[in-house]
């Protein structure tokens, strides 16, 4: 028998740090994409709340804390991160395990907002991307999750077949922000 | 370019793919003659002004806009989700 040794999507590329700014790779758990079906969100977001106590978040906010998050992922789209659905939530919609699918990485430090303004054509701002915003935007070409989930961190989510190209991006804006001092 | 999709606010037009005219929403009975199907697929309005016209939130949200531009000046007028609108 061969042993096969799992490997995370940032294996050998994470952690980086350049001047204050640390990029390292997250294990947000299971990835679980959640869709209602046609006019069951309303009972959808009571499933959650019942068996997860997580609020289903409105466009562009994220509900819950470390290691149990919703956050939304698009038109009528919520992810999942962190527990296992609970089974009563497949009566009111579409639940998709997308754990494999995505890169998560964390942009931590003063210059997390520099760096990302680099790469983002989103207003980061602290007054206008607050502590428990996301959104579905680009980095360079790619198109990716990005939550504020501390003061000066943010989470990305990109797909794994791109996670090479997500790292290289971050670290060349990392290091030029650096650079500049 | 800016786009206000209704979802995510107010988005760079890089975040967007371009589709077409917004006639392509209002579909022909299948049973309808071929002449009103050619038009349908062929035969598009080219105004220098406001036009209605399809855009997509590929990096974004994913919806399907109606968006109102002015071809003239690029000044957008507004945008609403495409299955909200008016067919």
């Amino acid at each position: 028998m061969v042993e096969l040794a799992a490997l995370s999507p940032c294996a050998g590329l994470l952690p980086i740090a350049h001047g204050d700014v640390t990029l390292s790779e997250v294990d947000l758990g299971q990835i679980t994409l959640m869709r209602p079906w046609a006019g069951r969100q309303a009972d959808l977001a009571a499933a959650l709340k019942d068996a997860h106590g997580l609020a289903w978040p409105a466009p562009g906010r994220a509900t819950g804390r470390a290691g149990q998050r919703a956050i939304w992922f698009g038109l009528d789209q919520v992810v999942l991160a962190g527990p296992s659905p609970d089974p009563a939530l497949a009566s009111f919609g579409a639940l998709v395990d997308q754990s494999d699918g995505w890169a998560v990485v964390r942009l931590e430090g003063e210059g997390a907002i520099a760096v990302l303004s680099r790469l983002v054509p989103i207003d980061l701002r602290p007054s206008v991307f607050k502590r428990g915003h996301t959104a579905r935007t680009q980095l360079q070409h790619m198109p990716v999750s990005l939550s504020k989930l501390g003061d000066r961190a943010f989470v990305i989510m990109g797909a794994r077949s791109m996670a090479q190209t997500l790292v290289e991006d971050l670290k060349t804006a990392m290091a030029g922000v650096a650079a500049r001092g | 370019m800016r786009i206000p999709c209704p979802i995510c606010g107010a988005r760079d037009r890089r975040e967007f793919y371009y589709q077409g005219a917004a006639s392509m929403l209002a579909r022909p009975d299948p049973g309808a003659e071929p002449e009103v199907w050619d038009a349908y697929l062929h035969l598009r309005d080219n105004p220098a002004g406001e036009t209605r016209e399809l855009w997509y939130h590929a990096s974004g949200c994913g919806a399907w806009l109606v968006v109102t531009r002015d071809t003239v000046t690029h000044d957008i007028a507004g945008a609403e989700l495409a299955s909200e609108g008016t067919r």
